[in-house]
């Protein structure tokens, strides 16, 4: 599969959010190309993750320090653990480079954290940057734009 | 359960030599008598005057949970004002920042205000006319807080007339404000970075307290750090440490390392963590700042200004800075139970971007809603809020390396696992939130 078609790219989005909610985290963070990045601004239309402050913008050591941290006896805040559930829209492909193995697609969504008793809504729009490589597709950068983005929240567990 | 409002005793008693009560935490009545007593006795960080730089300009904010405005006047000096009509009570103001021109206008009956709150006009205003009206409240315009103080671009405000003038408040602890700034080789700061806004259902004061709480980083954050450091190890010989590693690190340093690094507390509440080293003294240089620091200061003062590291500063009630990397963080009153946590970042002006950059990886790190560490501090402290209903035992212990000699109001230093700045601030509510405390004799008797 050297050029994949917009179906494959949709379902490469769907099944990351599946990974998410299956909890396979280690195997969630391979989907990264190794200089990826994972990003939830904390700006509306934030431009720059990197002299401005976000949510999350983590590499791909900062995400293998998360899904490790997870399974530790020690990590308090994840006893008793988080649950989370991707709802998707249909992915749009946004942009195709075949020649660079290239593509864009944006994915509107609501994700639901629990954890106890409690329950969270969240509603965001996911822009995936994805290549294609020997290993066959991966993302260079997942970008969530949540449509509060700026509001106070609780902990943040897991990942939208 | 103790009448609190009307028996200052009551309150006094919550607070013992090394131990509190649990009502300073969970109490609905103690809360709104720090809201009225502890947080207009004080002094208040407002906000930053680089958030104001041009006649007009506003940020909404609050003291204690009182909602009120800081701007630039046309005069070109930094008012506060409450943030609410004199008319029917609508808040004047409702975005984060802006710029209001020359005058503020009421949403609602569209009464006018200059940018020193005193009325410019009300439409229809024949209709006070031979109502006495100028006698009234209304007629006086924005009521102003009176007290206000801008020290090298940090602007705090006082409510009451009670209480000290601004120097005898801070005393000697403005040296870590002075510290920050002078980390900046045109000795000004700008705010810049975005804030982190995070949502704690627990007391303000837990938070405050965690500041200089020095014993739990390595449990608390051994799953974030710990992992850090276990992940870090199998890096092939060799491998440049990322800046991230650099920050996580040091939360895992052993006792000894806190013990050594020493606490400072001064008069009122304030105090230090890390007087002679702390978990920021070991970054990497960043290429072209050293040089700019001896342009600016000479070599001799610049060493100075850069070998003081120290870690997390107090400033009683409710905020902390990190003078070496240019954070601040206030833990914003919101009832017995919730606090909303603001952690804000500074640009050093003229030094270069990577010190900016660091500083806001550290706080994403650090202080996000989605921070590995700020999930396990939030996690004991909402434990805490929690536990605290448990009957058997009302006190909360504070007294770790007590010494007998101990008095309110010194300047002291110690060792740093101590809780004496803990007891500082204890000692430091007890003494403003009775400041202004009297019975209510009508309700007395």
């Amino acid at each position: 599969m050297s050029v994949p078609n917009d179906q494959d790219l949709i379902s490469f989005v769907v099944r990351e959010a599946r990974m998410l909610d299956e909890q396979r985290f280690d195997e969630w963070v391979e989907l990264f190309t190794e200089d990826g990045h994972y990003w939830m601004p904390v700006e509306w239309r934030q431009s720059d993750p990197v002299l401005t402050t976000s949510l999350m913008y983590e590499d791909k050591l900062l995400l293998r320090i998360r899904a490790e941290r997870l399974k530790g006896n020690r990590t308090f805040s994840e006893k008793p653990r988080t649950r989370c559930h991707h709802v998707l829209q249909t992915p749009q492909v946004d942009r195709r480079d075949d020649a660079g193995g290239e593509y864009v697609l944006w994915t509107p969504m609501h994700y639901v954290e629990t954890r106890l008793d409690q329950q969270t809504l969240y509603a965001a729009w996911a822009t995936h940057h994805l290549v294609m490589g020997t290993v066959g597709l991966q993302i260079r950068l997942k970008r969530v734009d949540l449509v509060n983005c700026d509001a106070a929240f609780g902990s943040i567990h897991l990942f939208m | 359960m103790p009448d609190y409002r009307n028996d200052p005793a009551a309150v006094a008693r919550l607070v013992r030599e090394t131990e509190v009560h649990r009502d300073v935490y969970v109490n609905d009545e103690v809360f709104a008598l720090e809201m009225e007593h502890l947080f207009a006795n004080t002094w208040n960080y407002v906000g930053h005057e680089s958030q104001v730089p041009e006649s007009g300009d506003y940020i909404g904010t609050t003291i204690g949970t009182q909602p009120v405005m800081m701007v630039r006047h046309t005069d070109m000096t930094i008012k506060v004002l409450f943030n609410r009509c004199p008319h029917k009570g609508v808040r004047i103001t409702t975005e984060p920042s802006g710029n209001t021109g020359r005058m503020f206008r009421c949403p609602y009956h569209a009464w006018c205000f200059k940018t020193d709150g005193s009325p410019h006009s009300i439409p229809l205003s024949k209709g006070y006319q031979d109502t006495g009206f100028e006698e009234s409240h209304a007629a006086q315009g924005l009521t102003a807080v009176r007290h206000v103080h801008n020290y090298r671009g940090f602007v705090f405000a006082k409510i009451n007339d009670a209480g000290m003038e601004f120097a005898e408040f801070f005393g000697d602890s403005l040296s870590s404000i002075d510290n920050m700034v002078d980390r900046s080789p045109a000795g000004r700061l700008e705010v810049a970075g975005g804030v982190l806004r995070y949502m704690h259902d627990c007391n303000w004061k837990m938070l405050v307290e965690n500041q200089t709480d020095t014993c739990h980083p390595m449990v608390a954050h051994e799953s974030s750090a710990g992992v850090t450091a276990k992940l870090w190890r199998k890096a092939p010989e060799g491998t440049p440490k990322p800046m991230a590693v650099e920050i996580y690190l040091p939360f895992m340093s052993p006792y000894e390392f806190f013990e050594n690094m020493g606490i400072r507390v001064w008069p009122n509440g304030h105090g230090h963590t890390g007087v002679h080293h702390s978990i920021h003294s070991d970054y990497s240089a960043v290429p072209g700042y050293f040089d700019q620091m001896v342009a600016a200061y000479g070599e001799d003062r610049a060493k100075s200004i850069l070998g003081e590291n120290r870690h997390n500063t107090v400033y009683f009630p409710n905020i902390m800075i990190k003078g070496p990397i240019q954070l601040m963080r206030v833990f914003r009153p919101i009832s017995a139970n919730r606090t909303l946590v603001e952690s804000w970042t500074f640009r050093l002006v003229d030094a270069p971007d990577m010190l900016l950059e660091r500083t806001v990886m550290y706080n994403r790190l650090i202080n996000a809603s989605a921070s590995i560490v700020g999930h396990d501090d939030l996690e004991v402290y909402e434990r805490a809020q929690e536990g605290l209903r448990a009957g058997g035992n009302e006190w909360v212990n504070i007294q770790r390396l007590y010494g007998r000699d101990e008095r309110q109001d010194e300047t002291a230093e110690t060792n740093g696992t101590s809780e004496l700045q803990i007891r500082n601030q204890f000692r430091a509510w007890k003494k403003f939130m009775l400041m202004s405390m009297t019975v209510d004799e009508a309700v007395a008797t």
